[in-house]
């Protein structure tokens, strides 16, 4: 037996959660959400630590804190949740979606939704995205794997611990395995700067006397049965690894922190146009991705680097769905936003300049003391001035008031002079 | 283990495995002992899964003859045995006139090793077979008579059906002695082979199957003619999502070491590139090198210019056992009903079900009567998988095996979509460390390479063996997952 619903939203996690809760208040009533997990929440239920919540709720809150706001509503509002349960496909036809389903409870169901939203979020990059050369040993594993042994099972990973990669969860995880007794031996980072937040840096690393190698990289791997060293090198930005400055440091657990993709499996099932530098899906003004009706949101779209910059997303991306399914989705005329200096890249890509967007953004590498500008037709019409700006925090702003002849607009950031 | 076997296997890989589900068929008694602790953790677990045409040995040589026997042995075995095989076929391709003459010459070679169907084909045919290839290209041998398998899954299979039909697997013991039965001061009346754990296993014959240690086993007898160099082959295995690149195993023209480094499709839809071959000092160097990386990107992006290495989502080296001579050793010792069946590299995987059969008349030879049992179950059989028919949305199918098996609406592993039936199947045929689990489930292959489904795995076995987490291992002991508990036992 067929069921029909107005959205079905895959994945409750932070964005699956405000994305459902925001079309409930928008007025939509046949709302599923879909959950593979047990429970919802998503990677939030791992993350213990705080610092969750300060744009949202101006209070900081753990990672289940902030979930469990968001869950009390969404069951309040009695949004009908499917837990375990994975959306195996997506088949677009000429009115609406299909989803095929699958769980223990309820076997393999055929369900039909007039909007689909995509909030499936992230995975972690592991080493075979690296192709780090040595032996295959235990004691490889990402930090957010780590993350969830130590939080939730109650286990130690090891005991001396090398982390490559500055991300967020690795800095998160330095401390956490720190507290906990282990010695973490060092954080290397390929790039010249770390890649999570500085509040990370300063709290996870410095206070702990954790160093941090910019600019190296590790290059082989040694141990058969449990990883026993690592090499690690400097690198050149054009060159590669050094020799020269090379050393090995012994560890039983290498931790990568190496980047997030967004996991877009299920999106390019249903035909869903992928961007090749986010990962996520090609949205427009409305989050709505190239196959009409569905949407995405959260880290299934682009990596953010707060959760409540996610909420805000999915709130968003909820209203415009809600309006898609009630026919009321207006679309005038849409112009690209092409990126400019110092952007890696700006989402949505192309935006309808009839009303304002929510634009965001994250530059190629740091700087300090520079111009956010927005460019219609050649001509600034937006300014911003940053003291510092770093490829792991987020930019946010909205655009509004372009004037109607607009035919490009582009985002850069201008020099110190600029 | 107070009996005596009638002949006892040193070694479970392909050959070994091939050898005891061999000699399952025959009313002797049969231990097969291994020093990992599963089957196919050795030099077998690496293999590239080509059964190959068997035109690239020289005429004469045992790895000529026993590769054409051993091809055409595969059909019966994989529909007896339930793994997966499919005969896609071999192209050698030439990119200059002195790499054609070398296909001239491979093929007569082939001709002469009996290898049926081989054809020079011309630049418009190997395109029409293979979209994907250089448009240098001059000229391609083309043998369809090749095919591809899994090889762990094959070995799995040879052992699994080898025990049902009464062979006894002897996991994680590593052999270190062998002495003359009842202390008698020669070998010939039957051997008392011992473990470095100290079990004792009593045997009338022995296979020596152990791959990379056959010399140091033959050694334990005090053979000592020939040895074992390590040869490392890296291979890198490529996204799913870049999908069917090559239908056809691809070679280049073969190197006096090597077939060369190749294109291979995967019987599990992914792209599969290399292995380099390069002579290495230590049996246990199992590290992939930047520059091994290189080289086969070089070479397979030479034949296929699509192949790109961003592409990859692992990669993993292993060693082929090289003996003195590079031929196979196989056959019967100074030392009495010591047999060896060593220096078993490429190939090996394709030659084992004939090198099976040749140790069988060895030993028919030197007196063990072979008589065939009544109820010998050839067949074993595999359990379903739902990846394939989720992929091609044939979803009726997994709807009545949700309805049998409730666990196949629990899905594992995404990126390979496997689900918990088939792990827990992996899991009660015996594989019960995460390597094992996934060399039969193909949980924790895809492209997030266990992120998402190891925390899953570990509970699932932890459910089905009543091992504690601290007890669980990537390949057995020293391999361990964690390392201990939260000094405070915190739980959230």
């Amino acid at each position: 037996m067929k069921r029909f619903y107005d959205a079905v939203i895959i994945g409750a996690g932070p964005a699956g959660l405000a994305a459902a809760l925001s079309l409930k208040r928008n007025g939509i009533e046949k709302i599923l959400l879909v959950e593979r997990e047990g429970y919802c929440g998503g990677v939030l239920t791992q993350c213990i630590h705080n610092g969750f919540g300060l744009h949202k709720f101006r209070k900081e809150l753990t990672g289940p804190e902030y979930a469990e706001r968001y869950i009390e509503l969404v069951e309040k509002e009695r949004i009908e949740i499917l837990k375990k349960t994975i959306a195996l496909d997506i088949i677009p036809l000429e009115e609406g979606l299909t989803l095929y389903l699958l769980s223990e409870e309820h076997g393999l169901p055929e369900v039909s939704a007039r909007a689909v939203i995509l909030a499936m979020g992230c995975r972690e990059r592991n080493r075979g995205n690296l192709n780090i050369p040595g032996t295959r040993p235990e004691g490889i594993m990402t930090a957010g794997l780590a993350q969830k042994l130590v939080n939730i099972e109650g286990y130690m990973p090891g005991k001396e611990i090398v982390i490559l990669g500055s991300g967020d969860i690795g800095l998160i995880m330095a401390r956490r395995l720190t507290w906990e007794g282990a010695r973490v031996k060092c954080v290397v980072e390929l790039q010249p700067y770390p890649g999570g937040l500085m509040r990370n840096v300063v709290q996870c690393l410095n206070d702990f006397n954790i160093p941090l190698y910019l600019s190296h990289t590790v290059t082989r791997i040694m141990g058969n049965r449990r990883i026993e060293a690592v090499e690690i090198s400097p690198t050149d930005e054009t060159a590669g690894p050094k020799e020269r400055g090379r050393f090995i440091e012994s560890c039983d657990t290498l931790l990568l922190s190496v980047g997030l993709v967004p996991e877009n499996e299920l999106s390019l099932k249903a035909g869903v146009m992928l961007d090749p530098v986010t990962g996520g899906p090609v949205v427009d003004s409305n989050l709505m991705t190239s196959v009409p009706g569905i949407f995405a949101c959260g880290n299934v779209l682009h990596v953010h680097d707060l959760v409540d910059y996610v909420s805000d997303e999915a709130e968003r991306c909820g209203e415009k769905a809600a309006l898609y399914i009630m026919g009321r989705l207006k679309k005038k005329r849409e112009i690209p936003v092409r990126t400019g200096n110092m952007v890696r890249y700006v989402l949505p890509s192309r935006i309808d300049i009839a009303e304002p967007v929510h634009l965001s953004l994250r530059p190629i590498a740091p700087e300090e003391n520079t111009h956010l500008l927005l460019k219609a037709n050649g001509s600034v019409i937006y300014k911003k001035k940053y003291r510092k700006i770093m490829p792991g925090s987020m930019i946010r702003f909205e655009a509004k008031n372009i004037p109607e002849e607009t035919e490009s607009l582009e985002i850069t950031f201008e020099g110190k002079t600029g | 283990m107070g009996e005596t076997f009638d002949v006892a296997i040193i070694g479970a890989g392909v050959v070994g495995g091939a050898i005891a589900r061999e000699l399952s068929r025959y009313k002797i008694t049969v231990a097969l002992i291994e020093k990992e602790v599963d089957v196919s953790f050795g030099t077998s677990k690496a293999n590239s899964g080509i059964i190959h045409a068997g035109f690239h040995s020289p005429p004469g040589s045992l790895k000529a003859r026993l590769a054409v026997r051993g091809n055409r042995a595969f059909d019966l075995l994989a529909e007896e045995l339930g793994f997966p095989f499919e005969r896609r076929g071999e192209l050698t391709v030439a990119f200059n006139d002195e790499e054609a003459e070398i296909l001239r010459r491979l093929y007569y070679q082939g001709k002469q090793n009996k290898v049926q169907y081989m054809e020079l084909i011309g630049k418009e045919r190997a395109f029409q077979m293979e979209p994907n290839l250089n448009p240098d290209i001059l000229q391609a041998l083309y043998a369809p008579t090749a095919g591809i398998i899994g090889p762990y899954e094959y070995c799995f299979a040879l052992v699994e059906n080898a025990v049902e039909n009464g062979v006894e697997l002897i996991l994680g013991e590593k052999v270190k002695e062998i002495n003359p039965a009842k202390s008698a001061r020669f070998y010939g009346e039957g051997f008392k082979i011992k473990t470095e754990k100290g079990l004792s296993i009593n045997s009338r014959f022995i296979i020596n199957a152990a791959g990379l240690y056959a010399d140091e086993i033959a050694s334990l007898v005090g053979l000592n003619d020939f040895r074992i160099f390590p040869r490392k082959g890296e291979e890198y295995l490529l996204d799913r999502r870049v999908g069917n690149l090559v239908h056809r195993v691809i070679f280049p023209v073969p190197t006096v070491k090597s077939k060369g480094m190749l294109v291979i499709p995967t019987v599990d839809g992914p792209v599969m590139v290399g292995p380099t071959a390069d002579d290495v000092e230590s049996k246990e160097d199992y590290g992939t090198t930047r520059e091994g990386l290189k080289r086969v990107f070089e070479h397979a992006q030479k034949m296929i210019p699509g192949i790109r290495n961003k592409d990859v989502i692992t990669s993993f080296a292993g060693l082929r056992p090289v003996a003195t001579g590079n031929d196979f050793i196989i056959g019967t010792t100074k030392v009495k009903h010591f047999i060896n069946a060593a220096g078993i590299q490429s190939p090996g995987l394709t030659a084992s079900p004939a090198i099976a059969e040749m140790i069988r008349d060895i030993l028919l030879h030197e007196g063990l009567k072979l008589e065939v049992k009544r109820d010998f179950n050839p067949i074993r059989k595999p359990i379903p998988r739902i990846r394939r028919l989720v992929e091609e949305r044939d979803f009726r199918p997994v709807r009545e095996l949700v309805r049998e098996n409730p666990l196949y609406s629990r899905i594992v592993c995404r990126c390979e979509n496997v689900t918990e039936a088939e792990v827990v199947d992996a899991i009660r045929r015996g594989h019960t460390t995460m390597d094992g689990i996934k060399f039969a489930s193909r949980a924790r292959t895809g492209r997030c390479q266990g992120g998402f489904c190891t925390a899953r795995i570990i509970k699932i076995l932890q459910r089905e063996t009543g091992l504690p987490l601290e007890k669980i291992t990537k390949k057995g002991p020293g391999s361990e997952l964690v390392r201990g508990r939260l000094p405070k036992g915190v739980t959230v």
